[in-house]
Formats: C-alpha cells, structure tokens, sequence
C-alpha cells in the first residue's frame, strides 16, 4: 500500500465515521431526509462564505455551512408551520432553493477556482492527498484529513457531553422540555452538527453521497443492535468497513471512490435487511414457516382429539381424508402427520391415526391455551 | 385535602388562552388544584385537555393568563412537577431498555451532564417493583404490550419523587388488570400527599377513580369536588347532550355497566 492509498483510506474512515454519528440520531429522529436537505443547501453558504473571504479552506466555510443548515431547517419548520404545505414539501422547497442559488453562483462567478459542480455533487477523494498541510515547513499531511478529523472529535464530543440529554430529547421531546433540557436548542445543535459534518464530507465524497454515509451505517446497525450506544458505535463500524472496502473495490475497478464506499454501505444495509439476527427477513421468514408447521400441528392433534373415540372417528381420521377435513392439500398433510409421528405425538394403525398420550396432552393443553 | 387551608394551591391557572394560529384551544381557563388531591380532567375529543396540561408544564406558550405551580411560575418550580405524556407520543422502537426509560425520571434531579449512577438505578428497579414489572428490566421496550408501556411511564414518573403529577391518559389501550393496578397506584400518591391531575376518558369511573374533577370544552365548565360538580347540567354543558351517562345514570353513581361517554 503507498502513501496516498493509506492516506485515502484515512481520509475515508474519519469520513464515514464522522457523518455515521450524527447520522444515527437523524434516522431515530425519523429525519433521514434533512441530511438530503442540509447537504445541499450549505453549498450556498459555502460559495457565499468563498465571496468573502476568498479561501476554499477557511475555517470561515465551516462556520457558514453550519449557519445555512441551521437556516435550512428553519425555513423548512416555518414553511410547515403555515400549514400550508406538509413536512416533505417543506424539505423540497427548501433545499433546492438555496442549492440552486449556491450552482448559479458557482457557475457564474467561482468558474476558476477548485469549486465547480462536479466536484460539489460527487467530490474527489482520489485527489485529496495532494492538498497538504504544512507547519513550519514540515508536511504533517493531507489538509483533508485534518479538517475532517477535528469535525470527528467535534462529533465524538458533542455526543459525549450531551449523550444523555439527546438520547432523551430524541426518545421523548416533551418530557425533556417539562425537565428544562431544552429540546430546541439541542435539535438546532445536531442539525449545526449534521451541516459542519457534511461541509467536511462535501470534499471528499460530495453532497449526495455524504446522505448514504449518513443514513444507511446507522439503519443498518439500527438492524442489528438495540441499544443507543451500542448503535452509535456500531453505525460509526460499519461507516469504517464501507470506506475501507469501498476504496479498494474502486481500486480494483478503476471507478469512484466515493461511489463505491457509498454502495458498500448500501450493501451491507442489504445483507443485514436480509440476515440480521431476529430481525431480518430471513429471520422472519423462517419464524413464519416455523410458526406454520407448528399451527398445522397443533390442528391436527386438535382434530384427531375432538374426534376421538366418536362413532365417525374411522372416517374421520385419516390420512386420506385430511385434506378435506383441514383444507390441506394432500402432500402437506402427510408431511404434517409424518413430522408429528416423528415426534411421537400420533401413530397411525391400519391407515388411521390415533393420538398417542403425549399428542392427547398437547391436544387438551392447545385448547386450553 | 386539609393541606389546603393556608397554603397556595398547587396549581393555579388563571385566564389561561392557547391558540394554534387563529384556531383558540383553551379560552380563558381557571382553574384551582388544591394540594393532595386526586383531579380527573375530562372533555370530548378537541376540549384542549392534552393544551392544558402541556400549558402547565410550559410545553406550549399560552397567548393569554398564567399558571402557578405552588404560587410561582412554572420554571421555578420545575422539580415539584412530573409528567407522563400520552403513550402514544413516543418511539417505542427506540433502542433501549426498560430500566433505562425509567431512570430517564431521574434525569432531571441530575440536571445537565451528569450521568445516572447506582443511586438511579436503585431507584428505577424500585419503582419497577412498584408498578409490578421489576421482570421486565432488562427488555427492549419495543418488546412491551400497551399495558406495560403504561406501567413503564409510571415508573419514570414516580422517580421523579414529583409533588405534582399530570398524566396524559393514563388509561388508554390498558387491560382492566392494569387499569385497577394504575388506580390503587394513583390512590397510593394521593395518600403520601401527592396531587394528581389526569386526562381520563371514561365518564363512568369519574366517580369511582377520583375526587375532584375539571370538565373541560375549551372553556372551563366547571371545576371542583366531584359530588358537587360531577352533574346532569355540567356534563351537558361540557358534551353538549351527546353523552349516554346522562341518559343511563344518575350523575354521582358508579357503575359497571353502560357505555363509555367520553
């Protein structure tokens, strides 16, 4: 591995794990789409912020994001608020706005500098090594790397000072405020959060791929965990492996970077969909059939013993006749009554089936309930 | 109810208007709560019950009048009260525990930044104890039937060691077990001194639950004892002749049977 690849991949997990943090609280705030929202607004305020101080790594630009996220979200609430229009379109209203505004600007003006559409939709992790820092004539590494890991500890600080009041402002607003937390302002500080992380992210992987960080590690370890702080460390995991495993997947195929951490995290939203212990489909599916054979079992034992010992028992319990009798197709049936024989709940004798001790007991106790 | 005499009710609501925009919710709402009682708070769907008790707590910012909680205004008085909002209100998909919503109670007491300890946990399994689902510690909370949410935000409130409680519907979707268990509890708190005020729905336990009751339509009807304001004409007034108790039962009776009229 050379120096750039280690330090790409660097960039790249403090990336992922920056935007995984906040990321959890927006998917358990059921907010998933203003991470959409703020990722593309702040481009107005970074290009804005660019006007002023004509430097694209002033840490002016970070400042300026956070506040045109803050505004972001509070347009969106004042537009909602009306009544006029409802949350969903409040968002759509909003963000494009301000995002059309940050492209015109772009196009018009900043032609000439580093910031163009491209780079603003989808970033160029592949290039960040070349902008370095240097102190005192040393080069310490690439700038990126340092921005984005002081907007990690930001992250990492945030939640850990206020871990407990978010984590309560999150589960249950009204009751933080009838405690005096302060619900509001904590949601305006995450959302300042949300905008400084997708500033920093915005370099290397681009306003649309940043929301996939986002959202998708921690839907993922939302999946798989069900404790908060376990999510959180999870969500920032999974954030790591998607970066790692998207980068060397762009390697081998000579494509984007960020393009590919992005479908990695997808991907591992996938499999965890699919497989997550008690949760996943798989799991679900196979609680389902379980539950079926189980059901089908329980009729059978139930019908052979409401029968029992009456005169139409003869026809009644039979293999062949099942099917009539419970509305099972024939296979099934034998497939019942061969799993129920095999645990010793039925016999059957001369072609009728007779409850055993242990099936009559489970009869009576299933109608009991 | 003899704590009364000499001392400031423990909430006082005076002139009391909340507005959504232009649409007014609660009009000009007085209302006295006397230490130690146990107040039922009942109105048809839209009376603004769920305004008042989030105008009380601060929740919502009223447009008119104010609220006292022991004579002083809410903010400074943040600590005598606790609060248990409709169920309904929150994720119970969230990622956490039983013991840990509980403990939430406690946060409060901690102010900002610390973090709940032993001290807060014994207090928590204690209340779970309480409120019968000290098993339940350790579970997921998306895994708990709709009585033991209840039962969970009761235990959160009595950690709150509050002097004043105000509940949002404690009693909706809850089984007849858990709704018996709610009322001895309710009872108990009234008898350590405690004042309790609570959204209810069924006017047919009104009587038999609580002593003091609040008929709310975004005026306030009538407030106060329930044998003497609990009658024909204020129930009319508060449903406007929709109500079946009206019609069935003698206003004051308890009774098993007969339809709900909230």
């Amino acid at each position: 591995m050379t120096a750039p690849q280690f330090e790409i991949q660097l960039i790249a997990v403090v990336v992922a794990v920056s935007c995984a943090l906040p990321g959890t609280f927006l998917v358990l705030r059921r907010m998933a789409m203003m991470s959409d929202a703020i990722s593309h607004s702040i481009l107005f305020g970074i290009v804005v912020a660019f006007f002023v101080v004509r430097d694209l790594s002033s840490p002016f630009l970070v400042v300026a994001a956070a506040l045109t996220g803050v505004l972001t979200v509070s347009l969106v609430e004042l537009l909602n608020r009306t009544g006029l229009v409802r949350e969903d379109a409040a968002i759509g209203l909003t963000f494009p706005a301000l995002f059309s505004v940050g492209v015109i600007l772009v196009s018009r003006y900043a032609g000439s500098v580093h910031l163009d559409t491209d780079s603003v939709l989808l970033g160029e992790l592949a290039f960040a090594p070349f902008n370095r820092l240097a102190v005192m004539g040393y080069d310490i590494g690439p700038r990126a790397f340092y921005l984005m890991a002081g907007i990690m500890l930001l992250n990492i600080l945030f939640i850990a000072v206020f871990y407990k009041e978010l984590k309560l402002a999150t589960f249950d607003a009204s009751l933080a405020g009838v405690l005096g937390f302060l619900p509001g302002f904590l949601h305006y500080a995450l959302m300042a959060l949300v905008s400084v992380t997708a500033v920093g992210a915005f370099d290397a992987v681009g306003s649309i791929l940043v929301v996939a960080l986002m959202i998708a590690p921690p839907t993922t370890a939302y999946l798989l965990v069900d404790r908060l702080s376990l999510m959180l460390a999870v969500s920032a995991l999974l954030g790591a492996v998607s970066a790692i495993s998207g980068y060397w997947i762009a390697h081998v195929l000579d494509a984007s970077i960020a393009g590919s951490m992005a479908s990695m995290a997808g991907l591992l939203f996938g499999a965890a969909y699919l497989a997550a212990p008690g949760r996943g489909l798989i799991a679900i599916t196979v609680r389902r059939v379980r539950q079926r054979w189980k059901f089908a079992q329980t009729m059978l034992l139930v019908h052979l013993y409401n029968h029992e010992g009456l005169p139409a028992e003869v026809r009644e319990n039979r293999i062949p006749t099942l099917h009539e009798h419970l509305k099972w197709d024939h296979r099934f049936a034998e497939r019942v009554v061969a799993a129920a024989g095999r645990q010793g709940l039925v016999e059957s004798r001369d072609r009728r089936l007779l409850l055993t001790d242990r099936g009559r007991r489970a009869a009576r106790e299933a109608m009991v309930g | 109810m003899t704590s009364v005499s000499g001392m400031a009710p423990a909430i006082k609501v005076e002139d009391l208007t909340v507005a959504y925009g232009e649409r007014p919710v609660l009009w000009d709402v007085d209302m006295e709560v006397p230490a130690g009682i146990l107040m039922a708070i009942v109105g048809p769907n839209g009376a603004g019950k769920t305004s008042l008790i989030k105008a009380v707590t601060g929740l919502v910012r009223p447009v008119a009048g104010y609220v006292a909680i022991f004579g002083k205004p809410y903010r400074e008085q943040r600590p005598l009260v606790g609060y248990v909002p409709q169920r309904n209100s929150v994720d119970w998909d969230f990622p956490t525990t039983v013991l840990d919503v509980v403990m939430m109670g406690r946060y409060g007491g901690l102010g900002w930044f610390r973090r709940p300890g032993a001290t807060e946990r014994a207090l928590a399994l204690e209340a779970l104890e309480k409120v019968g689902i000290a098993e339940l510690k350790g579970r997921q909370i998306s895994q708990l039937s709709g009585g033991q949410q209840q039962r969970l935000f009761l235990a959160r409130a009595i950690v709150q060691d509050a002097r004043i409680y105000l509940m949002d519907e404690p009693f909706q979707g809850v089984d007849a077990t858990t709704e018996r268990a709610i009322v001895t509890l309710l009872k108990e708190m009234r008898a350590r001194g405690k004042t309790v005020v609570v959204v209810h729905h069924d006017l047919q336990t009104v009587p038999e639950y609580f002593d003091w009751v609040t008929l709310l339509n975004v005026r306030c009807v009538a407030s106060g004892p329930v044998d003497r304001v609990f009658n024909d004409r204020n129930l009319r007034l508060t449903y406007g002749g929709r109500v079946s108790y009206l019609t069935h039962h003698t206003p004051g009776d308890t009774l098993a049977d007969g339809e709900d009229g909230g």
